[in-house]
């Protein structure tokens, strides 16, 4: 009762609302790494799974990729690249915590993408393209709809383990909520790791949400009347739900 | 014979990881407007040949020639768009609807939205379909259905040639039975040029011009009529494959109009008893057919006869059963064996009187 009346009061506290550590800046540096490195490891896990799902070429990238994410030390790759990046430009910490958040984003993307695209069923892809659909329209008409919904949790996870791993940013110097915790760690000043704790959970939450009604919204249509659960229209394994068991 | 619209040269197709031809050296040629099916045992490269003549599969050698161009000199793409393409599965785009999946070659070939949808109407007609049917997604029709969607919307762009691999495979007998009258009845009107391949023999003796029965590496044991592979089987590969009832199978192919009805014993009302009586006996049966103005009435029997002045004091019976000349001889076996008689009753539509048939004639047609 004690604990939990000292975190409300920290959290309410005017003065942790304003000035450069206040709640609101540390809150959007927090987000704004989350959403680069989320970014940047979409932006080659998309691509990268996209085609190793439609030529099936090089699949054990992907497969080796996924499982590989699963078990990546975040917390050692920050401490590997401290080093050889403090000469680097930008505030202290920042390049070391983004490197290791972008290569966590990039195994749930890619597995999922590679899933959702080469999941499609066969024999449809083969009928597209015996009626003369491009390679290119295989994808974009066919392959790339069906596998919105995976690829969008495929999102969904990197997203929410990038915001929840970002807290480790502020071990290395750099700032976002984690800096809260580990602050309060430093002083023993419990209100305020329990309130940093909170605020990670909730923004990890929250990313969850908004990815989860996306995931919804970008779901093909393939029954005219909704139906209870029929948002879920992809044969195939979600290796989604296995990543986001082991985070 | 017009020129061939599908030829196959001396076609051979090793895949990569096989030492054994899936193909061996197969030629074949396809008339304009001929529907040509091939069966043959799992395996034997059915649809392998298939998928070389719209390059899902390129041959290792050999050629094959499309409307006279070699295939491997065409893009492959506009290759395509030109043969309407049905697999067993079927493939429908499972995020459109039937109206979406129908326009789905006419889309890519750039049609504008009016000439897209008035062709859509025009295939709802031609097959028949359900216009609720059009917004629903393929998952909400049932099997039968989805087939028929298939063969529209391979059909939607009008082009020239259909490769059919198997595409009634997947639903029930009787299913199967409709969509075959259905092709049937379809490809009298558009004349393809079609490629269709089943496991069933005697969809294949229904629906072929000419039937290529294939034996493993797509050697060609026999390329003829359906008739003649059953009056005249090549080898013995060919007549296991064809199976037992050849007899019943060729019946099942002749048309009581394409041979000579019997005369049988006929009277008009308007004679007397006597006159029926003797022609009856002329026949050795015991019930004449009441014939007005060429008019099939129905039957009467002697017993009825002998109490009777004239033949119009007697109702004549209705015939439970006759046949017509659209009827297959098979369908008049059928009336033969189940009448009480032994006679089948030919009458045309509108109950013109032919003749009758009897088990002595129909196994003469067979055995000659
Ligand atoms: N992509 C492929 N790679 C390797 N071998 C193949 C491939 N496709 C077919 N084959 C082989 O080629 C042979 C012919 O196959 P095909 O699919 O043409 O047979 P089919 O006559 O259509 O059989 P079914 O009646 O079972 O459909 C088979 O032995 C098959 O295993
Ligand atoms: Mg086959």
């Amino acid at each position: 009762m004690d604990l939990f009346g000292a975190v409300w009061t920290w959290l309410t506290a005017a003065e942790n609302w304003s000035g450069s550590a206040g709640i609101p800046v540390r809150l959007w540096e927090h987000i704004q790494m989350s959403a680069q490195a989320t970014i940047l490891g979409a932006l080659i896990a998309f691509p990268a799974g996209v085609y190793i799902g439609h030529k099936r070429r090089f699949e054990f990238v992907a497969v080796t990729v996924g499982n590989f994410g699963r078990a990546l030390p975040s917390f050692g790759i920050l401490g590997l690249t401290y080093t050889f990046t403090l000469n680097w430009p930008g505030n202290i910490g920042f390049w070391p915590t983004f490197i290791a958040l972008f290569l966590l984003a990039i195994p749930p993307i890619l597995a999922n993408t590679y899933v959702g695209v080469k999941g499609v069923d066969a024999d449809t892809v083969e009928a597209a393209r015996g009626m003369g659909m491009r390679e290119g329209e295989v994808l974009t008409r066919l392959e790339l709809p069906l596998a919105t919904p995976l690829i969008v949790s495929g999102l969904r996870l990197a997203a929410v383990q990038v915001v929840a791993t970002a807290t480790l940013g502020a071990v290395a110097g750099w700032g976002g909520l984690g800096r809260f915790i580990v602050d309060g760690f430093s002083v023993g000043d419990d209100p305020q790791i329990v309130g940093g704790a909170l605020l990670v959970a909730l923004l990890a939450v929250a990313t969850e949400v908004g990815f989860g009604l996306l995931e919804r919204v970008v779901t093909p249509k393939t029954r005219s009347q909704r139906s209870a659960g029929g948002r879920r229209v992809l044969p195939g394994p979600a290796i989604g739900s296995e990543a986001g068991s082991a985070s | 014979m017009p020129e061939a619209m599908i030829r196959l040269e001396d076609v051979t197709k090793r895949f990569d990881s096989t030492d054994q031809s899936a193909v061996e050296g197969l030629s074949m040629e396809v008339a304009d407007g001929e529907t040509v099916v091939l069966v043959g045992p799992s395996g034997c490269g059915k649809t392998t040949t298939m998928k070389m003549i719209n390059r899902l599969v390129e041959p290792t050698s050999g050629h094959i020639f499309v409307d006279g161009t070699d295939v491997l000199e065409q893009d492959a793409v506009r290759l395509r768009r030109g043969i309407g393409y049905v697999i067993q599965s079927i493939g429908l785009l499972p995020h459109r609807t039937v109206a979406q999946n129908m326009a789905t070659v006419p889309k890519l070939e750039g049609w504008e939205g009016g000439r897209i949808e008035e062709r859509i109407s025009e295939l709802v007609s031609i097959f028949d379909l359900d216009e609720r049917m059009l917004e629903r997604y393929p998952s909400e029709l049932s099997g039968g259905q989805r087939q028929r969607v298939g063969v529209a919307r391979a059909l939607a762009a009008d082009p020239p040639v259909m490769l059919m691999d198997e595409p009634f495979g997947a639903v029930d007998p009787i299913v199967r039975e409709r969509l075959q009258d259905q092709f049937l009845d379809i490809q009298r009107r558009l004349q393809k040029t079609i490629v269709f391949v089943t496991h069933d023999i005697d969809e294949a003796i229904k629906i072929a011009d000419r039937i290529a029965i294939l034996n493993v590496g797509g050697k060609i044991e026999q390329f003829a009529t359906p008739e003649e592979i059953l009056r005249q089987p090549a080898n013995d590969f060919v007549r296991k494959f064809v199976g037992v009832e050849r007899g019943l199978k060729r019946l099942a192919l002749m048309k009581v109009e394409e041979i000579r009805v019997e005369d049988g014993p006929v009277t008009a009302p308007g004679s007397s008893s006597k006159d029926a009586l003797e022609e009856l006996a002329r026949f050795d049966f015991d019930w004449i057919s009441v014939v007005e103005d060429g008019e099939l009435l129905g039957w009467v029997d002697r017993s009825g006869l002998e109490k009777a002045e004239r033949v119009s004091d007697v109702d004549p019976r209705p015939f439970s059963a006759y046949v017509t000349g659209e009827s297959t001889l098979r369908e008049a076996l059928d009336s033969i064996v189940t009448s009480r008689t032994q006679v089948a009753v030919v009458a045309t539509e509108g109950q013109r009187y032919k003749g009758i048939l009897t088990l002595e004639k129909i196994s003469k047609e067979i055995v000659t």
